[in-house]
């Protein structure tokens, strides 16, 4: 065991008009703190991503008022929690740190966020003057992989469908949930389309909030009155447009999940609960291919008719809700996915989509564009 | 969002040529241009494509004011490429479709062939 997660915290607000981003994250720092039962004195590593506003951890660190000898912006999007995750578990092997505080917040709600607007990550992007001009927002780089799974593999909307039914057979039982109404397959496919073939309802929710992780060094989290939850295996890795050899049936996902299940000694199968970024239904079908919980191209069979509801599903995902129904703070998901695996591994989940005996999950994060450039990043964990 | 880097290639295509990366060194072909090669790091210099390839996957982007379809294209040259697909009916479009390069106020686009 070479590092645990000691605390978890996620935001209750779901839109945040009247609070600051910095509000938000100093918010999540003292919920994590809560949770796992430690002083704010015990943080000795910050971890932050492109979402914590200023110089990152200078003035993250500066306005939370801590003394950290450690500190980590890795930016990878939506999966940056994830790898952040994974940085804090090596940096407590390695004697760096000993109580490693991540967090992420943010306001896209109240900020009038939107997937169909096109995304800018800056004039100096190397690909920007070549890719800006074509309008590519959030959603349509995400259909674009959805459009080339089903021409491959014949992959239909309604399999797609199958993952927000699931969802949100798990968000009812959230009260926090932005969504909590029970949807069908033919609610999904009848919803509004976005970007061909991505419907209103393959698309996650926006919203205002955050979270926060504590990841501790095993004899501090022993010492703690929380149930133990041990970092077992990480992967991490950046996929994009390979020089112009554009493949979108697969994703990083592939790489990181391979690095993760080494490390972890252990093999899909054996895994109980599965948290998968749910930016739009493909996203989830996609990392769940290339994590081998199915083969390559049968994913649209394997999500289908229920396979991914808590209590009657094989692989129970998201039982949060996730982001097709409970939130997408800063529109990133992977704080999100960590938090969930972790409720389920304690015990903690709503009882009516608690895993029985959850001693194995694993929780996956893209972050970026899949159908350009992302990130990808994988953590099994384990309740000791 | 042109630059020192860049500039050749919008200097091209303002004058109806679509360029496209070759390294000196491996001779491989890339895209979007630039002036490393992302396979082995070699020095590169701009090749005009032919302009014809075929649809490997596309989006109609339908709730904005005005739809717009996303598309990457497979150059007969290999290379794939992020485009628009213009004068074509949004419904109509296929993967595998064959198209043309045409010019928009100076940036390449594709059309049906």
């Amino acid at each position: 065991m070479k590092a645990c997660i000691a605390g978890i915290y996620e935001h209750p607000t779901r839109k945040a008009p009247d609070k600051s981003v910095a509000q938000l994250h100093a918010e999540v720092m003292n919920g994590a703190l809560a949770d796992a039962g430690l002083a704010k004195q015990d943080i000795d590593g910050y971890f932050c991503a492109g979402d914590a506003p200023g110089l990152g951890p200078l003035s993250m660190v500066d306005y939370l008022g801590l003394r950290v000898r450690h500190v980590d912006s890795t930016e990878t999007g939506g999966s940056s929690y994830i790898v952040h995750v994974a940085h804090a578990a090596a940096a407590i092997r390695a004697g760096y740190c000993n109580v490693a505080l991540i967090t992420l917040a943010g306001r896209p709600r109240s900020e009038g966020s939107s997937g169909t607007q096109p995304r800018n990550y800056g004039a100096n992007a190397p690909d920007a003057a070549f890719e800006a001009p074509y309008g590519p927002a959030t959603v349509n780089m995400y259909a674009m992989v959805a459009m080339r799974h089903m021409h491959e593999f014949g992959t239909t909307s309604e399999q797609l469908a199958w993952i927000k039914v699931a969802a949100s057979h798990h968000a009812q039982h959230n009260p926090n949930a932005m969504l909590r109404e029970v949807v069908s397959v033919k609610d999904v496919v009848e919803s509004p389309m976005i970007a061909d073939p991505l419907h209103r309802l393959d698309c996650c929710v926006v919203s205002d909030g955050g979270g926060a992780l504590i990841v501790t060094r095993p004899e501090i989290a022993k010492s703690l009155k929380r149930p133990v939850v041990a970092v077992r295996g990480t992967g991490q890795a950046i996929k994009g447009q390979n020089g112009g050899h554009v493949d979108l049936t697969w994703s990083g996902s592939y790489w990181s999940g391979r690095d993760a299940f080494a490390e972890a000694g252990v093999k899909p199968a054996d895994i109980q609960y599965v948290s998968i970024y749910d930016s739009f239904t493909i996203t989830v079908l996609i990392q769940l291919e290339d994590l081998g919980f199915c083969p390559k191209g049968a994913g649209g069979r394997f999500v289908a008719d229920g396979n991914l509801i808590s209590g009657s599903g094989r692989l129970p995902f998201n039982t949060d809700g996730g982001g097709l129904c409970n939130n997408h703070p800063g529109n990133r998901g992977g704080m999100t996915k960590v938090i969930e695996a972790v409720r389920q591994l304690r015990g903690e989940a709503h009882p009516a989509v608690q895993v029985k005996n959850c001693a194995l999950a694993l929780a996956n994060g893209t972050g970026g564009q899949l159908g350009s450039r992302h990130g990808s990043a994988t953590v099994i964990l384990e309740r000791a | 969002m042109t630059n020192a880097e860049n500039q050749a290639f919008f200097d091209a295509a303002r004058e109806g040529r679509f360029m496209i990366g070759r390294c000196k060194a491996c001779k491989e072909l890339h895209y979007y241009p630039r002036a490393v090669c992302p396979f082995c790091g070699g020095p590169t210099e701009l090749v005009a494509a032919k302009g014809s390839g075929k649809i490997y996957s596309y989006s109609v982007m339908r709730r904005v004011e005005k739809p717009y379809a996303i598309a990457y294209v497979t150059l007969d040259e290999g290379v794939t490429v992020l485009t628009n697909l213009v004068d074509c009916d949004p419904d109509s479009i296929r993967i595998d479709q064959p198209v043309r390069v045409v010019f928009k106020d100076g940036i390449p686009m594709f059309t049906p062939a």
